[in-house]
């Protein structure tokens, strides 16, 4: 279930100005349902992806009840798991992701001061 | 067990396994693995799961996909395995070896692999989370075969990938708990803990069934046993068992349930050895019996065994030969010697020879291996040579109960078994280095007779159960056509073997000639005095004869001058007129 999928594209001028090309993001949020737990992460996440990654990120949120072949592929044991396909390495995060310092630092997002 | 009922629909097994029950059962799932339906008395708990645990390398992983396999392929039950710690490709390589094809079987859509990897370094924790994607993929996964099975291999590698404890064991208590209403028979696996069965007190959970495999090594040899520690709801062998991993996979054997209930046979079967057969009440041996030959070095005690066997391929039955000290070849090179041609059996596939060495494998390991190898040959009779080079160290108790084992296992089959053992010098007769005699029927001895100046073998049988046997010694000779027994010579000089015997012989041979020569003389003696005596009688008669003759003249001469005599009377009378007859009566008398 696609809830969400934000794409913006990167100003080149403003890119070159930071002299830091800020990296794409790919992000795939897999839940269960409508379980606390998963609306919980999709509200976290979302949150932490406006926050700290606007304009770079694209969030894709799989519900594996419905796609349950997904899970053998993706490695899942845990829900909900956020996984973090690009920029490499892959990372995952799993929990409904409440901790957001915990969550910055799996994705390897520096928290704006 | 004890309680068991023997049912009135089950037909009598001989393997006393009347356990089945006229009350109802668990229902089982059975594994299909050799022996170990026989020990929990059908199977699994069907529709519960199942705690394998032991440490590493011990077979837990061969056990759960050998369950699986075989409920594929036997009893029509697809399964899923779940890999926590091997992956797929592995998997499928490792078990290949064993004639598994997991790749056919996947294809076939009666087994799927998963393999679940965690990566430790690639996990973030962030909040409350759950297993409900194991759960999801294992319900996809049991969904799309229809899976009645379930293999979870070492699910506690979870612990080494997850940090929360607390969500992980509420999340396996629930895990197990969705797998009990799934209806699916699971084994989850478990490596051993300190203290625990397993790491992470799974037993906790699951408590249906719980088997624990060890493999232990003492004095350097390995042995792999199982045990059902627990079984809820059903009676079950309750001892160590040893099991055995080869080509075919698991075999376990229920060999320590065996009861005293064996047939007793009253056929019986030549030793090869003609004077022993006559020694052994005329006939030989009993069949089913088992036969022990112990005596020191070198006195023939794998010659004996040669001839028995040598004997039971003549009748057309199969022999099964377990030699620890020699190879094959040696054994044939060393028998031909005396006569006995044991390759064309080997040809005609009626001999086996199996050669290892004890120390190639713990006790249980041999006795497994034994059974396997009987199992598959059928033999009528078994030899073992010898049994003392078991004894390594200080494990006769072990060695005594394997063998008392073996023995009991012979006997429940018919199969007559011949054992050897090396008799140390200098321990007293009639005791084994293995005290086994109990449990042995016929006790051959071979001993060494020492005396002028040469060392020679004897022969004594010190018991033979249910015959009536000889209680005579006899000197063994190994000659190029095979054993030969003699009799010794006993007499005030005691026994005598060897040359001495032979000495002796000759010398009561000596004796005779003289005695047979001296009662001749006197039956010529004798016929002389006959022969003389009978002329003399000739002689007598001759004379008498003679004398006879003579005397009839004279009596006849005499008769006549009498009657002329009497006549001149009357004529006398006649001339002087006598009167009539009355006085001539008178007279006459006068």
């Amino acid at each position: 279930m696609k809830m969400n999928s934000a794409r913006s594209a990167q100003p080149k001028a403003k890119a070159s100005q930071l002299e830091i090309v800020p990296s794409q993001y790919i992000l795939k949020l897999y839940v269960a349902g409508q379980s606390p737990k998963s609306t919980n992460a999709i509200v976290n996440i979302k949150k932490i992806c406006e926050e700290n990654l606007q304009g770079r990120y694209e969030l894709d949120v799989i519900d594996l009840y419905q796609q349950p072949q997904l899970a053998q592929g993706e490695q899942i044991i845990a829900l909900p798991t956020l996984i973090r396909k690009l920029p490499p390495p892959l990372r995952r995060i799993i929990g409904d992701l409440s901790n957001t310092e915990r969550v910055l630092v799996g994705l390897d997002i520096q928290s704006k001061p | 067990m004890s309680k068991a009922k023997p049912t009135t629909k089950s037909k009598p097994s001989p393997r006393a396994k009347s356990t089945a029950k006229a009350r109802p059962q668990l229902p089982k799932a059975p594994t299909g693995i050799q022996g170990l339906d026989e020990i929990t008395e059908g199977g699994l708990p069907k529709g519960r799961p199942t705690l394998v645990c032991g440490g590493a390398g011990c077979g837990k992983t061969l056990l759960a996909m050998e369950f699986l396999v075989r409920g594929a392929t036997e009893f029509d039950e697809p399964g899923v395995f779940m890999a926590f710690e091997e992956s797929a490709q592995d998997l499928t390589q490792n078990v290949a070896s064993l004639g598994f094809d997991l790749n056919d079987l996947v294809a076939r859509k009666k087994i799927v692999l998963d393999y679940v990897h965690i990566e430790r370094s690639e996990i973030e924790e962030s909040g409350e989370y759950d297993l409900e994607g194991l759960f999801i993929r294992l319900g996809s996964a049991i969904a799309s075969i229809g899976a009645k099975r379930v293999v979870l291999d070492t699910i506690e590698t979870l612990f080494a990938g997850l940090s929360n404890q607390t969500i992980l064991r509420a999340e396996l208590r629930r895990l197990f708990l969705w797998l009990k209403d799934k209806g699916v028979t699971a084994i989850i696996t478990g490596e051993r803990g300190d203290g625990t069965l397993t790491r992470q007190g799974l037993e906790e959970y699951v408590s249906d069934c719980v088997i624990v495999l060890d493999h232990r090594v003492t004095e350097q040899t390995s042995s792999r046993r199982l045990r059902v520690v627990k079984y809820r709801g059903s009676t079950h062998g309750s001892n160590e068992y040893p099991f055995l991993i080869d080509e075919d996979g698991i075999s376990v054997l229920p060999i320590t349930s065996l009861s005293l209930d064996h047939k007793a046979s009253s056929e019986r079967i030549s030793s090869g050895v003609a004077r022993l057969d006559a020694m052994l009440g005329g006939a030989g041996y009993y069949r089913g019996s088992s036969v022990l030959v112990s005596g020191t070095a070198g006195t023939g005690k794998s010659s004996l065994a040669a001839h028995f066997a040598d004997a039971a391929c003549r009748r057309g039955e199969r022999v099964l030969y377990f030699a620890f000290e020699e190879s094959p070849d040696q054994i044939m090179r060393n028998m031909r010697s005396i006569g006995i041609d044991l390759q064309q059996w080997i040809k005609k596939g009626l001999l086996q020879i199996q050669a290892h060495r004890p120390s190639s494998a713990g006790l249980e390991m041999h006795l497994v291996m034994m059974h396997k190898l009987i199992a598959d040959f059928k033999p009528r009779v078994a030899i073992l040579d010898p049994l003392s080079s078991y004894v390594i160290g200080d494990n006769q108790i072990e060695v005594k109960s394997m063998l008392m084992r073996l023995v009991d296992f012979l006997k429940t089959r018919q199969i007559t078994g011949l054992f050897t053992n090396l008799a140390q010098g200098g321990s007293p007769v009639g005791q084994t280095e293995i005290a086994i005699s109990s449990v042995i029927d016929t006790w051959l001895l071979l001993r060494d007779i020492d005396g002028g100046g040469e060392c020679n073998r004897g022969l004594s049988i010190l018991k033979s159960r249910g015959m009536a046997h000889s209680n005579q010694i006899r000197e063994f000779l190994l000659t190029d056509h095979g054993v030969e027994l003699r009799d010794v010579y006993v007499g005030p000089e005691g026994v005598l073997t060897g040359s001495a015997r032979l000495t002796k012989e000759a010398e009561n041979e000596a004796e005779q000639l003289v005695r047979n020569q001296d009662v001749e003389l006197r039956q010529i003696e004798l016929e002389r005095k006959r022969t003389t005596l009978e002329a003399q009688i000739a002689v007598l008669r001759a004379e008498f004869a003679v004398q006879e003759i003579a005397s009839l003249k004279i009596i006849g001469q005499e008769k006549a001058q009498k009657a002329q005599l009497a006549q001149g009377r009357v004529d006398m009378g006649i001339s002087r007129k006598v009167d009539a007859k009355p006085n001539k009566r008178k007279g006459g008398s006068k």
